[in-house]
């Protein structure tokens, strides 16, 4: 009879603990679902914004685009969605997800990331198509891979990748293990691992750049905050972080 | 049989049955055959067959002398040994993955020599494929067959020695043949892991179609784009498991091992 005893404390201890936190000035959670290549610049807006907004807790699902998508559609509640492709916010809306419309806050291109020194000596797009070389590259079902798909259509260089894979960070992994030479990431993931892989730019990448969209999402617990963290991230500050891992202007 | 088992045995059941009906009820089966028949998901389908084929192959050549030197041998250290063995059942398949880069990978310590002395690189190849399915179904048959040596015991294989026969007839004449059940049962096992596999391949050995693009990963990668023909593809991957292990029929699935 003891623990449960204990237990009954415990628990009455939490609540009135809860309770007297929450009774100063409102607490309340965000909840922003975002893509994954907007870890790095999202969280460090994570700090400022909530100290703007005492009582504010901001809480991530960072994911691919599609996922996110999928698991809004299946219920998962969420304040914001912010895409990386204008492809998956259009299957959002069409889902019945997203209230009112999407605004554009950042671009991204690609870049070529190789191992730091670039000992391959690679210098253009058209160079990556070489005997012996590992390229490894996006698959065409998910943004990085359409974008890579269309930097190929735009300069008629077809490239030969070892492998096709799911997201941006497995193609940046297999680069800074050294299993592949050389693979195409957006330039914000080369420079937030600037530390284990060299970045070499090639002008087609102009040609597939990616609109990231953003906007409030239906039925969100918190409208208003939702509101503003999107005007937060369109905001002067928003602008300087996403800037600082190499997102563009829209 | 007390009767009150039956309501955790029902609810165990429902746990894995009532997914699969969730899947068949969201899933307009009029459409499935033509989303199977893409030329990605035959590539796919044919290359899961192939690769779980030849990692069963291996688990089989590789498991049954791991099962018997398991089973039999008095060393000092075996029992460490036996758990090792499990490792790849409680690794996170795609650490699985990551370990068998670090080993084999371009810059892993035996990668690195294959690359150097003879210019074999492992990653990014159908052999690489093989190898991670083998490496998660192996303790799936070695499990299997150490468990049927030794609860049948070593009495059969006593008596043959006593007889005077050979080390190598014993094993080959008396331990085979009492194998046999629990090496069907293990080989359908490892088949159906080998064919299910995804995260340790896709970390191991990339992801393109008609050389690593198993069907598990076909299935992740339509998930991207279109959820119906994903499920359309895990229809299939279901019906083939299904399959196997009904035209394997392996005595031990029916409980008549020993």
């Amino acid at each position: 009879m003891k623990k449960p005893g204990a237990l009954v404390a415990a628990a009455a201890l939490l609540i009135s603990g809860c309770g007297s936190s929450s009774g100063g000035s409102e607490s309340q959670t965000l909840t922003v679902f975002a893509a994954a290549s907007l870890t790095e610049s999202f969280g460090a807006m994570k700090t400022a914004f909530e100290s703007a907004h005492p009582g504010t807790e901001v809480k991530f699902n960072f994911a691919g685009s599609s996922s996110l998508v999928q698991q809004m559609s299946n219920g998962a509640k969420a304040d914001v969605f912010a895409s990386a492709d204008e492809t998956n916010m259009d299957k959002a809306v069409q889902a019945g997800v997203i209230d009112g419309s999407p605004s554009l806050f950042a671009t991204n291109k690609l870049t070529i990331a190789v191992a730091p020194g670039n000992p391959k000596g690679i210098t253009s797009f058209a160079g990556l198509v070489q005997d012996g070389l590992n390229v490894v590259v996006c698959a065409p079902q998910v943004p990085c891979g359409s974008a890579t798909e269309k930097v190929e259509q735009n300069t008629g260089v077809t490239l030969e990748p070892v492998s096709e894979e799911q997201d941006v960070k497995q193609v940046l992994n297999k680069v800074a293990s050294g299993d592949a030479d050389a693979g195409l990431v957006y330039v914000t993931d080369a420079t937030s691992a600037a530390d284990k892989v060299a970045e070499v730019d090639f002008p087609e990448a102009a040609t597939a750049i990616n609109n990231y969209p953003i906007a409030v999402v239906k039925d969100a617990p918190r409208t208003d905050l939702a509101k503003q963290w999107i005007e937060f991230v369109l905001g002067e500050q928003g602008k300087a972080e996403l800037q600082k891992v190499g997102f563009g202007a829209p | 049989m007390p009767w009150v088992l039956w309501v955790p045995a029902a609810l165990a059941l429902a746990l894995v049955v009532l997914p699969v009906v969730g899947l068949l009820v969201r899933t307009d089966l009029r459409r499935v055959p033509g989303l199977i028949v893409s030329d990605a998901s035959l590539a796919a389908l044919r290359l899961s067959l192939e690769t779980a084929a030849v990692s069963t192959a291996a688990c089989i050549v590789l498991g049954v002398p791991l099962a018997v030197v398991l089973a039999r041998s008095a060393v000092p250290g075996i029992r460490v040994l036996r758990a090792v063995v499990l490792l790849p059942l409680v690794l996170p398949p795609v650490v699985g993955g990551l370990a068998l880069l670090y080993l084999l990978g371009r810059k892993g310590f035996l990668g690195y020599v294959l690359d150097v002395t003879a210019g074999v690189q492992i990653p990014f190849t159908t052999a690489a494929v093989i190898i991670a399915q083998t490496f998660v179904a192996m303790p799936f048959l070695v499990v299997s067959l150490e468990g049927a040596l030794r609860s049948g015991g070593d009495r059969y294989e006593q008596i043959a020695s006593t007889l005077g026969a050979r080390p190598w007839t014993v094993f080959r004449r008396v331990t085979l043949p009492l194998l046999l059940p629990a090496l069907g049962s293990g080989a359908v096992l490892s088949f159906a892991r080998a064919l299910g596999e995804f995260g340790a391949t896709i970390t191991f050995a990339g992801s393109l179609e008609g050389v690593t693009r198993t069907l598990p990963l076909e299935v992740y990668t339509q998930a991207e784009v279109d959820v119906d023909s994903a499920v359309a593809l895990a229809l299939l991957l279901i019906v083939v498991a299904i399959l196997v292990i009904a035209v394997a029929r392996p005595r031990a699935l029916e409980g008549n091992a020993r």
